[in-house]
């Protein structure tokens, strides 16, 4: 494979913030996500609302946050609200468009665990657990879930559902009477994948610049279904690879802090 | 009626063994302090209560402080995971920990509730996830007008609330800006709540401009405690920002038993309170370094 001008995570960054349609109302989820949702709101989309569950809404931070509840996200923003507000009337009230979530683990639904590995009583991992992703995933319009490909990530089957995808595929989430659609894209280093209209299966459908399909299906721990019509996602331009470093460059900066 | 005393004296009339304790502050404001005196005075079996669970309650865990967790996300932001909470759930060290397991909307509905003298808090939540298989505390009820189906959990009541908040007034009315988190509602939640504040001044106003002004009157408050610096590493709008360095300085403090019982027993207990903590951690980066 020919050296890229980039790296794979950049590449991951970029291909996520360019599916966030300008003037969107964005929940946001630390990390991966952030740092997607931000890059958007300093390029293509100006006026996208970003909103975080510590109760910033319309924040507009120029570093990206450490926690989700840094004092850069509550001075930045439009109005602050309390976290019961902020779950009731904005994300349970129905305002959310997009909501934007990263994973520990993933199925071939996009649904997502970041609760235990192992037995829940006792596991050979306990991760950080829910916090808002079982609601963004339930009541956002739509959902986005960026994270890292490997088998470790994409598994056969979830030790536990921590928020739910699509379930078990089909019309199984309009069964349960979710209000949201669910996920629509996952972007990983290695490419974009979407839910197959009526099965709900995630599908391949573009390949980052230099990743072979083969690549992806060995990064997937189950038989990855493939779009007909595979594409190549754009390369990063020059102005998403400038600002996306920028704001990284910045946000090291301003973490170093002191000892 | 709050009363103005010390933190030390606040922390002895109002925390029991075996009480339920929640102190809150969604990273922002997280009453450091408080959660270091109940260390101190060695407190036990405590059923702990809080949303984000961070670097306070791996302390709290680690400490042999908990008996049980009510919570929705633990971790160390940024950072990743709580070692001594993981060393509780996955080996039951220092002692075994329950756990009663949420998301974040059901535990601010149950704070909600708790704060508005209900017996439960409702939400539209829960829903496809394996969360309400493993805790009996999540249940759905239908809504008798619509028949959807919601999920129920009961409200949170502590024994116990601490917050910090910036300033307060020498009648012990509080005022904090900025991420209020579940504050409000876990002081009004709780049977006796305990305010530590950056400054206690002569007059209550908030600075121009802040965001998010909240105002807790006296007379919801137990106790009212002058710390300043009391949410250190965390931060308080207006006063400091948050020292990530510390956070990430914890990973490694935290990993492994020996290490985090060596840090708490000589900047916490054998200190005797929070300014002499925030000397002792200094000191260490100006030791001599010693030689093998």
């Amino acid at each position: 494979m020919p050296e890229q001008p980039y790296t794979a995570d950049e590449m991951m960054t970029i291909a996520a913030a360019r599916m966030v349609r300008n003037g969107a109302t964005l929940f946001v989820g630390i990390g991966l996500p952030s740092a997607a949702a931000n890059l958007a709101r300093l390029t293509h989309a100006p006026d996208t609302v970003l909103i975080y569950e510590s109760g910033t809404i319309g924040t507009k931070p120029n570093v990206l946050p450490l926690s989700i509840g840094d004092g850069e996200l509550a001075e930045t923003a439009d109005a602050v609200v309390a976290v019961p507000e902020m779950f009731a009337y904005w994300l349970q009230g129905g305002r959310i468009d997009l909501g934007f979530l990263g994973a520990a683990q993933i199925d071939r639904f996009a649904n997502i665990n970041t609760t235990v590995i192992g037995d829940y009583h006792k596991p050979s991992t306990r991760l950080p657990g829910a916090g808002g992703a079982p609601e963004i995933a339930a009541s956002c319009k739509e959902v986005l879930i960026t994270l890292r490909q490997n088998r470790r990530a994409f598994v056969e089957k979830l030790d536990f559902v921590t928020s739910a995808g699509h379930l078990d595929g089909g019309d199984a989430r309009a069964k349960l009477r979710l209000p949201g659609k669910g996920p629509v894209a996952v972007i990983t280093d290695l490419g974009i994948m979407t839910p197959d209209p009526v099965t709900k299966e995630l599908t391949l459908t573009s390949v980052h610049p230099g990743i072979t399909a083969e690549a992806v299906t060995v990064a997937t721990g189950w038989a990855l279904k493939m779009a007909p019509a595979l594409e190549t996602t754009a390369p990063p331009t020059q102005r998403e690879l400038s600002v996306l470093r920028d704001l990284q460059a910045r946000t090291a900066k301003a973490h170093a802090g002191q000892a | 009626m709050a009363v103005i005393v010390e933190l030390k004296q606040a922390i002895r009339e109002f925390v029991r063994d075996g009480d339920i304790v929640a102190l809150e502050g969604f990273t922002h404001l997280i009453p450091f302090a408080a959660g270091h005196e109940i260390i101190r005075q060695g407190r036990r079996d405590l059923t702990l209560v809080r949303m984000t669970p961070d670097v306070i309650y791996d302390q709290l865990i680690g400490a042999g402080c908990a008996r049980k967790l009510i919570f929705s996300w633990g971790g160390n932001p940024g950072i990743g995971s709580l070692h001594r909470l993981r060393d509780a759930v996955e080996k039951d060290w220092p002692a075994p920990l329950i756990l009663d397991e949420h998301a974040h909307a059901g535990m601010a509905t149950a704070y909600a509730a708790g704060a508005s003298g209900l017996p439960f808090g409702l939400l539209r939540g829960y829903l496809g996830s394996d969360l309400p298989k493993y805790n009996a505390n999540i249940k759905f009820i239908d809504c008798p007008f619509t028949g959807e189906r919601l999920a129920a959990l009961p409200a949170i009541r502590p024994d116990v609330g601490v917050i910090h908040a910036q300033k307060a007034d020498r009648k012990g009315n509080v005022l904090l800006w900025g991420v209020t988190g579940v504050q409000k509602e876990v002081v009004l939640a709780s049977k006796r709540a305990i305010v530590t504040v950056e400054e206690i001044v002569d007059t209550l106003e908030a600075p121009a401009n802040v965001p998010n002004p909240v105002v807790l009157p006296h007379w919801v408050i137990g106790a009212v405690c002058q710390v300043k610096g009391g949410a250190f590493p965390s931060y308080a709008l207006g006063y400091y920002a948050r020292n990530n360095a510390f956070y990430k300085k914890w990973d490694g403090i935290a990993r492994e038993r020996e290490t985090f019982t060596a840090w708490i027993d000589r900047h916490v207990r054998a200190t005797k309170d929070f300014a002499e903590f925030r000397r002792s951690i200094e000191s260490v980066g100006k030791e001599a370094p010693k030689h093998a």
